[in-house]
């Protein structure tokens, strides 16, 4: 298993530019997601921000994933390069809604004052 | 306090049945451990009859909980959690059983009912280890129902009870709206203020799911049979005496699970859009691995019912077999696979529960294993490398560790927590899984290849070379032209790797056609004893379409008109999606694709078809596809993916919409700028510039007609793109009364509107431009063709199959031999 990542920080990860890493933050909603289907379907990018507030830019070659806008977290596996943190895998992004998680009571909550009127 | 609304005694008695089913296990287990243990024949039929009373209440009461639960759920009860949590009024009826099969408690209760099922047929059927078994069994189903029995020991929470209410989880104790304003407690009416459940997960809202669950679970439950008879067997000193026995028992929980998994794959192709039908996701890891072992254990008994050999491997792989079991069961209800899956997993806060289900059948499975392995009969003399049993073993072997290679892999997230490492799956997991697991698939290839032309115990060299010269050179000769005409050109990951695969669809083909052939050279033609051959013909046919439909995947829609982000000399290159414009015919591969239009009116209001034609360029077919996304049910917000295909016989093209503007349009906020112009003056908008050529008074033309006693000023616009595209805009100003009435003009292609939106002062105007990104309606589409896919859902039909005609034989057999008491 010569080949596994390690999950680092964004600090961290700069400090390991061109390896492979795992970084696990959250959107950063300050910054806009970039993705215009008519320009380049193919380019997405967006900025992150981990538990430490050190914020990136990511760049993803694949679309949009669907549900990023409401993600709670965000598990990315690729390089630094420079300031940008770039995922070349299709399946190197993870997105992680806490609505899906249907059993967590607090989201659960949450969802039942919205569908209440 | 009186809630108005509220059913209360479904739930009331569900959980009664709940506890009555945790009861009876219990002492059905006691009852038949004491029937094992007993010396007396009259001791031990008593204790049996105990058992079976037991254990038929616990199967009763099993389904009563089930049958609660649908009705909860069909009934819309949402005073209830599990039906608010998992349905809503508008799910199509077919759907109903998918929404308990979503929750936790409701797949563990399916495992529950199928251990039911399965533990009728062993009384009726198996005689006299029918107290040892059914020990086993009814202690797993006294584990099963601690899951859900929702009970609170010393402060510890034991298992999550299906029954409870919203209100008692406290969903509703944040929300003012339900309480009441004078006391601040629940309003009595809340429950008239429940409209709706959150609904099912739209990804599960699929045929494939109503069926994949319950088969997978099936398989699941029918892995504790052959590990009970292993038990049964060392705790009973009756070593080799169920192996016969049981054969189809093993039989039936391999073709089972393995159709299990098969069906979630399938479902996987259907319905997402990794672009394949495996990813090497934990939770396919999770249920692969127990049935390589099991197959495995399969294996080696059947080696020991022929020769004597393999005895201890035998109890050791089906006790591994139920313990990849558990363990998967934690792996992917305990949370920890978090940030590692694309499946979404519920922490239900019982991950001690299920750290304790391991160790209640580790420990004494494995106590007995080692302190009986002396006893269990083992033969000193090697096996014969010219013997049929040798390679099988070393088979069973190579499962094995394939298993273990995938398992470990998996369980990074959990040696991380124990260890208190921080390693990560590999940047390209699925590479990572599939550079070992090629070697796997040519060894086993090979393996199922031979070994069913060697004989038990020894072989003469002559019997082997003249019987196996044939299949094999038909082998060489059909590899080598898909090698050479196939054009398998994968290079990905370089030379070594394509010659593996190249390698494996030999192995592939080798097991498909020695298997085939050795039905007529060895078996004479009896297909009734070919159950081994043709599940093994399955197993190659298996090989071969996953490696073909894998390595000849090709992405139609790449997107070659726009430069590669990466280094030239990289082979990645993920330009997979394509922009299609309404109506624009596209290159796509070896078609033209058009996105005709897009439909939202489908029944359940939820979906919008996007309909795209292609168009071979080389010939007259052409087909339309129609890929969907489906707006999520209310827990969540936003779309979900369902792709479309053309089934071929050799190859799916297969796609989804990655993107379409229609999504966003109620988002489109873009503003008009005004701007004051002169005749002859220009404006620049982002792709283009405008000149005002003139202003026309009361125009009558082909747009407007106006006579003298009209106010209506047409300002004439002449727009030219970037590429230099000339486009006519006329937007009108006119007066009626007091009121001014704007005409607006559009320039499509360019996704622009101009309005004339005032008159100024010194003949100036002023005209308004808003660049909308999405006046033409598009999508960004993705496409890919899977050659032979089929060969890989043919394979596994085949596959189950031969071991269907091996469960008929085996269990005709154990008749003939052993006639019914």
């Amino acid at each position: 298993m010569g080949n596994l990542s390690t999950y680092e920080t964004i600090a961290s990860a700069k400090q390991k530019e061109g390896k492979t890493v795992t970084i696990i933050a959250k959107l950063d909603n300050s910054q806009p997601i970039e993705y215009d289907a008519q320009k380049n379907p193919n380019f997405t990018s967006f900025h992150i921000t981990d538990t430490l507030g050190n914020k990136a830019r990511v760049v993803y070659y694949y679309e949009k994933p669907f549900d990023i806008e409401k993600a709670e977290r965000i598990v990315m596996s690729g390089k630094m390069n420079g300031e940008v943190f770039e995922i070349r895998k299709k399946d190197g992004i993870l997105i992680k809604c806490p609505s899906k998680y249907k059993d967590d009571p607090k989201a659960a909550s949450n969802n039942l004052k919205q569908t209440s009127y | 306090m009186k809630y108005l609304g509220e059913q209360l005694w479904p739930g009331q008695l569900g959980h009664i049945f709940i506890l009555v089913s945790f009861v009876a296990s219990i002492l059905a287990t006691i009852a038949y451990f004491k029937s094992a243990n007993a010396k007396l024949e009259d001791e031990a039929s008593g204790w049996r009859q105990f058992g079976r009373i037991c254990f038929a209440l616990d199967v009763f009461s099993v389904l009563s909980v089930f049958l609660l639960i649908f009705y909860i759920v069909a009934a819309h009860r949402f005073e209830y959690f599990y039906a608010w949590n998992h349905s809503e009024r508008s799910l199509s009826v077919k759907y109903l059983l998918s929404c308990i099969w979503e929750g936790q408690e409701g797949s563990f209760l399916l495992w529950t009912m199928w251990h039911g099922v399965l533990g009728l047929i062993l009384i009726k059927t198996s005689k006299k280890w029918e107290a040892p078994v059914m020990t086993v069994l009814s202690f797993a189903q006294a584990c099963l129902a601690t899951m859900i029995i929702g009970l609170y020991f010393f402060g510890a929470k034991v298992g999550s009870n299906p029954f409870l209410l919203v209100r008692e989880l406290g969903m509703l104790d944040n929300a003012p709206a339900f309480m009441d304003m004078e006391s601040g407690a629940l309003r009595p009416d809340y429950l008239s203020m429940i409209k709706d459940g959150t609904g099912l997960n739209q990804l599960l809202q699929n045929y494939w799911m109503v069926i994949h669950p319950p088969i997978l679970f099936l398989g699941f439950a029918s892995t504790i049979v052959p590990f009970a008879f292993a038990i049964a067997g060392l705790w009973k000193k009756d070593f080799g005496g169920w192996t016969k026995f049981a054969l189809p028992w093993s039989l039936f929980s391999a073709a089972v699970l393995g159709t299990g998994i098969m069906l979630g794959a399938l479902w996987a192709y259907e319905s997402l859009t990794f672009g394949g039908y495996w990813a090497w996701d934990p939770v396919e890891n999770a249920s692969l691995v127990p049935w390589l072992v099991l197959v495995a254990g399969l294996h080696t008994q059947v080696i020991f019912n022929s020769t004597g050999h393999s005895l201890r491997a035998t109890y050791f792989f089906y006790i591994m077999s139920f313990m990849f079991i558990l363990y998967s069961t934690f792996l992917t209800r305990s949370g920890v696979l978090g940030d590692n899956s694309v499946h979404a997993f519920t922490d239900l806060g019982m991950n001690f529960q299920l750290v304790m289900f391991m160790v209640v059948f580790a420990i004494p499975a494995f106590a007995l294993f080692i302190s009986r392995y002396k006893q269990i009969p083992h033969i000193q003399k090697e096996e014969s490398s010219y013997s049929r049993e040798f390679w099988m073993f070393i088979g069973s072997l190579v499962l094995f560790l394939s298993a273990l290679f995938i398992i470990t892999a998996t369980s990074l997230p959990v040696i991380n927590k124990v260890f208190g490492t921080d390693w990560a799956s590999a940047e390209d997991r699925e590479f990572s899984y599939n550079r070992i697991e090629i070697f796997v698939a040519i060894l086993l290839g090979l393996l199922t290849a031979i070994g069913q032309y060697l004989k038990y115990r020894n072989t003469s060299k002559s019997y082997f070379t003249k019987k196996i010269a044939l299949p094999t050179i038909i082998s060489i000769i059909g590899a080598a032209c898909i090698s050479l005409f196939g054009g398998v050109h994968y290079n990905k990951y370089g030379v070594g790797f394509l010659a593996a695969i190249h390698l494996g669809i030999f192995a592939g083909l080798y097991a498909t056609i020695a298997n085939a052939t050795y039905i007529w050279a060895g078996l004479k033609g009896k297909l009734s004893v070919a159950g081994g051959s043709v599940a093994h013909v399955g197993f190659g046919l298996l090989l071969v379409g996953i490696l073909i439909s894998s390595s000849k995947k090709e992405v139609l829609s790449q997107n070659t008109t726009l430069a590669l982000p990466f280094d030239p000399k990289s082979n990645e290159n993920p330009m997979e999606n394509q922009t299609l414009f309404q109506g624009v015919e596209t290159d796509m591969g070896k078609y033209k694709a058009t996105f005709i239009n897009s439909d939202s009116m489908s029944k359940d209001g939820k979906s919008t078809f996007f309909k795209i034609r292609f168009q071979n360029k080389r010939s007259d077919e052409q087909f339309d596809l129609h890929p969907n996304l489906i707006r999520n049910s209310k827990g969540q917000e936003g779309f979900s993916n369902n792709p479309d295909a053309k089934h071929y016989w050799n190859k799916d093209i297969f796609s989804y919409i990655s993107y379409a503007n229609e999504l966003d349009r109620d988002k489109d906020t873009s503003q008009f700028y005004p701007h004051r112009m002169n005749v002859g003056d220009t404006i620049y908008y982002s792709s283009g510039y405008m000149i005002l050529d003139s202003v026309v008074a009361n125009p009558n033309n082909d747009k407007y007609h106006f006579n003298s006693s009209d106010t209506a000023l047409m300002a004439s616009l002449t727009v030219v793109s970037k590429d230099s595209v000339r486009y006519k805009a006329r937007p009108l100003y006119s007066l009626k009364g007091n009121q001014a009435n704007l005409v607006l003009d559009t320039v499509v292609a360019q996704n622009i509107a101009i309005g004339f939106s005032n008159v100024l002062d010194n003949h100036r105007v002023e005209i308004s431009v808003r660049e909308s990104p999405s006046m033409v309606s598009f999508v960004a589409l993705k496409v890919l063709q899977f050659p032979f896919i089929r060969l890989v859902w043919l394979g596994t039909l085949v596959m189950v199959i031969g071991l269907i005609m091996s469960i008929v034989r085996r269990v005709r057999l154990n008749q003939r031999q052993d006639p019914v008491i």
